[in-house]
C-alpha cells in the first residue's frame, strides 16, 4: 500500500526534479505511443522537444515560443494572484475576448484616423478595461452575494463567445470584407498594429508585457504587502482575517489583476498577431493559461518556464506533423499525457510517499 | 411570420432527444459535484464514450453492448483524474481541463478507421396503447430507450442523495471532508466511485452523440456538449430534478431558436445564444439554496 | 528535379542572412497541406485530404506531401506555414478562408514559394485563389428538390450568412421554383460549420414544419440521419458523396473534388510552369462532383437533372441567368443576362420569392 506523508517543508530537490522526471517520462510514455503508431519514437521526441530550440531552423522557431508562450504567461501571471488567495477565476478566456473586443472597437471607432500615439495606448487601456469589466463581475457577485466565482467566471465565457460572434457578424463587420465576417485587419491599420518590436521576429509588445508582468508578480508577491496578504489569504484566511487582510478587497484585486492581464493579452492578439476579430477569434489561452498557472506552481519564474515548455510542445508538435506525419491528435494526447505526469509528479514537493501501512 | 408551422407537440418531443446526451452527462456529474470534487473533463470523457462506444456497437453489432463500453470508457478515463486528484493531490481544475485535451487526442487517435461508417439502428420503442394517446403519446412515450434511461438515471440520483444512506454520506463527504472523515468515513473512496460514476454517465452522454443523434463518428463530434452539461448543473443548484428542467431549458433555447427561424421570424440568434448562461448566473445570485457543495474542488488529504 | 535556391529576393535574403539558412537543393517536390479540420472530419478538411492523397497517388515518389491538421486561423497557421516552407515546401495549400491573410504574410516573406488558398480574394505573384462553383451543384440539387417535394417546402441549413451559402440557397432556389412555382424555402441559420448535434436539431426542426427535402450547407451527416429517422424526406450529400445513406434519404450528393485541381498545380511546379490565377471551377471542370443520383429520384426527373448537369458543365446554361429579381423585387438580371463572376462573389442579398431576412 502507498501512504502519503506530508513534508513539514516542501523538498527543495523536489521543486526542481519533479519536472524534468515529468518530462522524462512523458518522453517515454508517449515514445511508446508514437512507436505504436508507427512512427520512429526517438525521432519524434528529438523534433518535439530539441528542434525548435536547436534544430535547422531554431534562429525561427524561438522567437515563436516566445510569442505563442506570451499570452500563456501574461494570463497565467494574472490568475496566479487569486489562485494562490484561493479565488478562482477559470474564466479568463471570456476577458481575453472582452479585452480583445474591447480593444479592437477602439481602434475601429477611429478607422482610419491616423494618429499611433494616441490610438494604440488607447487600445491598450481598453483591453486592460475590457478585462477587468469582465472578471469584476465575478468580483462583485462573490463579494455580494457570496455567488460562486469558478462558475460565474466559468458562465460568462460562453456569454462573451457569443458576443464576439455577433461582434465578427454585425457591428464590427469589415465593410470592405467581400460579405465575410470579421473585422478590419487592425495589424495591417498602422495607428493600431501592435508592432513588431525585434525586426523579423515577429516579436512583439504583447511579448514585452509578459516578460514585464514577470518581474513585476515577481516583485509584489516577494517584497510588496499585497502579496504578503494574498500568500498568508491562501495558506489560511483565517490568519490572513486576524492580519487585518480585507477579504472582500482581496478578491476584487485579485479578480481584477487577473481580468487586466487577460483583456490585455486579448488586446496584443487581436492587435497584432492574429489582426481581427474573428468568430473564433480565441483558441483557449484563458485555458490553457489555468494549467500553465498551475504547472508553474503559481510562481513567476515557474510560470514563465511552464508557458515556455507549453509552446514548445505546440511548436514542436507541428514540426513533428509535418516531418514525420504524426496525427494532430497524437500531438493533443502527448500535451494531456505531458500535462498529467507533471501534475502527478508536483506531488513529491510536498509529500513523501512511503510504501507499507504506516499505522 | 407564421408561428402556425411551429408545432409544439413535436417540438417538446424533439426537445426531449435534444437534451437527453446533456442530461446523461450532467447527472453524472452533479453526484461528482456533490461528493465535492469538480471534474472539468466532461468533455474529454464524453468525446471517449463516444468513441469506445461506437467502436464496441460496430464491431458487435449491439448498441446496448456499445452503451456498456461507453460507459467503461468514460469510467476507465475518469479515473486517471481520480488518481491524480485523489491519490497524488494534484488541482482538480487544472487536472480537468487536462483531462479533455487527452480526451480529444485519445478518441481521435481510437477513431482513426471508424470515420464514415453508419452505426447498426438504435430503434424507437413505442410504447404499447399508452404512445397512442394524443399529444403526450407522442411527447412522452414514443422515444428511443436511452430517452427514458436519462430521466431514469436523474430519478435514481434524487432518490439516491435524499433518500439513501450511501447518497447521505456522498453529500456529507462533499460538504465538509474532515466532518467525514472525522466520522469515520472514506473520503477518498467515496470520491473515486463518484468520479467513475460521473465519468460512466459521460461516456453514456458521448455514445448518445455518436449511436443516435448522428449516427455516426467524426473526430471532436461532442463539439462542446460536456461543457454545457457542467453549465447545466450549476444551473440546477446541485438538484437532480431542476437538472433535468435545465437540461430542457438549454435545449429548448436551441431548438425553439431553430423553430422561429424556420417559420421565418427574426430572431438575433447570439443573444438567445447566451441567455441560458446569463440565466445561470441569475439563478446561482438569486437562489440561497444555489450554494455549492461545501469542499467542492478543494483537495483532501488525511493528515495525521 | 529542379534545383532551386530558397529565398531570392531581396526581402527573403535579409530573412535568410537572419536565420543563417543555406540555399538548398532538393530533388522531390514538397507540396504542403494546412487543414482547418482533422482529416477525419468526413467534410471539408476529409475532401482536402483526398486532394493531398492523390497528389500522392499520382505522382509517387517525386512528391512528398506534408500536412498540418487541427490548425487555428491565425497566428497559428503563420507559423505553420513559415514551418512548412523551412522545411522545404514548395506549393502550399491553405484550405480555409481565415488562412487568407497569413498566407499573403508568408508569401510575402518567401516569393520562391508557391502558395494556394482556397475561396479567398486576395492574390500576390506567388498567391493563387481556387475555389469550387458549388452553386452549380446547387442548381442540379433545387431542381430535383423542386420535383421531389410533396409539401412543398424545401428545408434548408445554412452554415454562416456569407456569400458562399447565400449563392448556393439562391441558386438552390431559383431552379425549384422553376419546376415547381409553388415551392417555399425555409432557411435556419446553424451558426457552425460541424456541429452534429445541432445540425441534427435543425433538420428536425424543418421536418417538424413539413420539410420533406432538406438541403444542407454544413458538414456532417446528423442532417441525413434525422431525414433517415424521419422516413419520408430527402436529403443530398454535402461535400463528401454520404454515400452510406444512399438511396434513402440522400439522393445525390456535392462532392468537393480537389483532386484534378491539387494534381495539376503540382505538375505545373514541377514543370515550372506555375503562374498565380484565380480559379473558380465548377462541375465542368469537375471541381464540383454530383453524386450519384439514386433510384428513389423518378427516372424522369433524374434524366432531367441530369441534362441541366450537362449543359451546366458544358457552359451551355449558367444558373444564374435572367430574368431574375432580387428579394425586394427590384431588378438584378435582364433576360437572358448572367450574373457576373464579381457579383456572385460577393453575393448578399436573396433572390426574389425567398422569405426572410440574411441575418446581419
Amino acid at each position: 500500500m502507498l501512504t502519503l506523508e506530508k513534508r513539514p517543508q516542501p523538498s527543495k530537490a523536489w521543486v526542481y526534479a519533479a519536472p524534468i522526471l515529468a518530462v522524462v517520462i512523458t518522453m517515454i510514455v508517449g515514445g511508446g505511443v508514437f512507436a505504436l503508431l508507427g512512427k520512429p519514437p526517438l525521432e519524434a521526441i528529438r523534433t518535439i522537444f530539441y528542434d525548435p530550440i536547436f534544430g535547422d531552423f531554431a534562429s525561427y522557431s524561438r522567437p515563436q515560443l516566445l510569442i505563442k508562450a506570451g499570452p500563456l504567461i501574461l494570463i497565467a501571471i494574472g490568475l496566479s494572484f487569486g489562485f494562490r488567495a484561493g479565488i478562482w477565476n477559470i474564466g479568463a478566456e471570456g476577458q481575453y475576448i472582452m479585452g480583445a473586443l474591447a480593444a479592437a472597437g477602439t481602434g475601429l471607432a477611429f478607422y482610419p484616423m491616423e494618429a499611433r500615439w494616441l490610438i494604440f495606448p488607447l487600445m491598450i487601456l481598453a483591453g486592460f478595461a475590457g478585462g477587468m469589466v469582465w472578471a469584476a463581475i465575478p468580483a462583485f457577485l462573490r463579494i455580494r452575494f457570496k455567488t460562486n466565482e469558478i462558475l460565474v467566471s466559468l458562465m460568462l465565457v460562453y456569454v462573451a463567445e457569443a458576443i464576439q460572434a455577433s461582434m465578427a457578424l454585425n457591428l464590427m463587420r469589415n465593410p470592405d470584407g467581400h460579405g465575410f465576417p470579421g473585422s478590419r485587419n487592425l495589424s495591417q491599420y498602422p495607428s493600431s498594429a501592435n508592432l513588431e518590436l525585434v525586426a523579423n521576429s515577429g516579436v512583439h509588445w504583447g511579448v514585452m508585457a509578459a516578460l514585464t508582468a514577470v518581474i513585476f508578480a515577481y516583485f509584489i508577491l516577494a517584497r510588496h504587502r499585497f502579496g504578503f496578504d494574498v500568500r498568508l489569504a491562501g495558506q489560511s484566511p483565517r490568519a490572513a482575517g486576524f492580519a487585518g487582510v480585507d477579504a472582500g478587497r482581496l478578491i476584487f484585486v485579485c479578480l481584477l489583476i487577473s481580468g487586466a492581464l487577460a483583456g490585455a493579452a486579448g488586446m496584443f492578439e487581436v492587435s497584432g498577431p492574429a489582426g481581427r476579430v474573428s468568430i473564433d477569434f480565441n483558441v483557449g489561452y484563458g485555458f490553457t493559461a489555468i494549467i500553465v498557472a498551475f504547472l508553474g506552481r503559481l510562481h513567476p519564474v515557474g510560470i514563465l518556464i511552464a508557458g515556455l515548455l507549453m509552446a514548445l510542445t505546440y511548436i514542436g508538435g507541428e514540426l513533428a506533423q509535418l516531418s514525420l506525419g504524426l496525427p494532430g491528435a497524437a500531438i493533443q494526447l502527448f500535451q494531456g499525457m505531458l500535462l498529467f505526469f507533471l501534475l502527478a509528479v508536483d506531488v513529491m514537493t510536498s509529500y513523501r510517499i512511503r510504501f507499507g501501512k504506516t499505522e | 411570420m407564421d408561428f402556425s408551422s411551429i408545432n409544439p407537440i413535436l417540438l417538446l418531443a424533439s426537445l426531449m432527444v435534444a437534451a437527453t446526451p446533456i442530461i446523461l452527462a450532467a447527472a453524472g456529474e452533479l453526484i461528482v459535484e456533490r461528493a465535492g470534487v469538480l471534474n472539468l473533463g466532461v468533455e474529454g470523457m464524453m468525446i471517449t464514450g463516444a468513441i469506445t462506444g461506437f467502436i464496441a456497437t460496430v464491431t458487435t453489432g449491439s448498441p446496448w453492448i456499445g452503451f456498456v463500453a461507453a460507459a467503461a470508457g468514460g469510467a476507465g478515463l475518469s479515473l486517471l483524474f481520480a488518481f491524480l486528484t485523489q491519490f497524488l493531490l494534484s488541482n482538480q481544475v487544472a487536472t480537468g481541463l487536462a483531462l479533455t485535451l487527452f480526451g480529444l487526442g485519445l478518441s481521435a487517435l481510437l477513431g482513426q478507421g471508424y470515420n464514415g461508417i453508419k452505426a447498426p439502428e438504435f430503434p424507437r420503442i413505442d410504447i404499447p396503447v399508452i404512445s397512442d394517446i394524443p399529444v403526450l403519446g407522442p411527447i412522452l412515450f414514443s422515444h428511443d430507450p436511452m430517452v427514458y434511461v436519462g430521466i431514469g438515471l436523474i430519478a435514481g440520483t434524487w432518490y439516491f442523495l435524499k433518500y439513501s444512506r450511501a447518497g447521505l454520506i456522498l453529500r456529507a463527504v462533499g460538504e465538509n471532508h474532515e466532518a467525514a472523515h472525522a466520522l469515520g468515513y472514506h473520503v477518498i473512496r467515496i470520491r473515486i466511485m463518484a468520479i467513475a460514476f460521473g465519468g460512466a454517465c459521460a461516456g453514456l452522454g458521448g455514445a448518445y452523440i455518436s449511436l443516435v443523434r448522428v449516427p455516426q463518428w467524426t473526430d471532436g463530434m461532442t463539439a462542446g456538449a460536456g461543457w454545457i452539461a457542467l453549465a447545466i448543473v450549476v444551473f440546477a443548484s446541485w438538484r437532480p430534478w431542476r437538472l433535468l428542467i435545465g437540461a430542457y431549458l438549454f435545449g429548448g433555447v436551441t431548438v425553439l431558436q431553430l423553430n422561429l427561424q424556420a417559420a421565418g421570424i427574426a430572431i438575433p440568434v447570439e443573444y438567445l445564444a447566451m441567455s441560458p448562461y446569463i440565466a445561470t448566473i441569475l439563478v446561482l445570485v438569486l437562489m440561497s439554496a444555489g450554494r455549492a457543495p461545501g469542499s467542492l474542488g478543494k483537495i483532501f488529504h488525511a493528515s495525521r | 528535379m529542379k534545383r532551386r535556391t530558397l529565398l531570392a529576393s531581396g526581402a527573403g535574403a535579409a530573412t535568410l542572412a537572419m536565420m543563417g539558412l543555406p540555399a538548398r537543393a532538393q530533388d522531390k517536390t514538397k507540396v504542403g497541406f494546412v487543414f482547418v479540420g482533422p482529416i477525419g472530419d468526413g467534410g471539408w478538411t476529409f475532401e482536402h485530404n483526398n486532394g493531398r492523397l492523390a497528389v500522392e497517388a499520382a505522382f509517387g515518389d517525386a512528391v512528398e506531401t506534408v500536412y498540418a491538421e487541427n490548425v487555428p486561423e491565425g497566428p497559428d497557421a503563420e507559423r505553420v506555414l513559415t514551418q512548412m516552407v523551412l522545411g522545404g515546401a514548395d506549393l502550399i495549400f491553405t484550405t480555409s478562408f481565415g488562412y487568407m491573410e497569413s498566407t499573403m504574410n508568408v508569401a510575402a516573406k518567401f516569393p520562391d514559394v508557391k502558395f494556394e488558398h482556397a475561396t479567398g480574394y486576395l492574390r500576390a505573384d506567388n498567391v493563387s485563389t481556387y475555389s469550387a462553383r458549388f452553386y452549380e451543384g446547387r442548381a442540379v440539387q433545387g431542381h430535383i428538390a423542386g420535383n421531389l417535394t410533396k409539401s412543398n417546402k424545401i428545408g434548408y441549413i445554412g452554415s454562416f450568412p456569407i456569400p458562399e451559402v447565400i449563392r448556393g440557397i439562391n441558386s438552390a432556389f431559383i431552379h425549384a421554383r422553376k419546376v415547381n412555382p409553388d415551392v417555399e424555402f425555409k432557411i435556419v441559420w446553424a451558426f457552425t460549420w460541424f456541429d452534429p448535434a445541432k445540425e441534427a436539431d435543425a433538420a428536425k426542426v424543418l421536418i417538424e414544419q413539413g420539410c420533406d427535402v432538406i438541403l444542407q450547407h454544413t458538414d456532417s451527416t446528423a442532417p441525413q440521419a434525422a431525414a433517415q429517422a424521419a422516413g419520408n424526406v430527402y436529403t443530398f450529400g454535402q461535400a463528401s458523396d454520404m454515400g452510406e445513406y444512399a438511396p434513402m434519404p440522400r439522393v445525390s450528393s456535392i462532392i468537393d473534388n480537389w483532386a484534378p485541381y491539387y494534381v495539376e498545380r503540382t505538375q505545373a511546379v514541377m514543370d515550372g510552369t506555375w503562374t498565380s490565377v484565380d480559379t473558380w471551377d465548377g462541375i465542368g471542370r469537375g471541381m464540383v462532383g454530383i453524386g450519384e443520383i439514386s433510384d428513389a429520384v423518378p427516372a424522369d426527373v433524374k434524366a432531367s437533372a441530369e441534362a441541366l448537369r450537362d449543359s451546366i458543365a458544358s457552359g451551355a446554361y449558367h444558373p444564374f441567368t435572367g430574368p431574375l429579381n432580387k428579394q425586394d423585387g427590384s431588378a438584378w438580371l435582364a433576360e437572358g443576362e448572367t450574373a457576373d463572376d464579381g457579383t456572385l462573389a460577393g453575393l448578399n442579398f436573396y433572390v426574389e420569392g425567398i422569405d426572410g431576412d440574411i441575418p446581419s
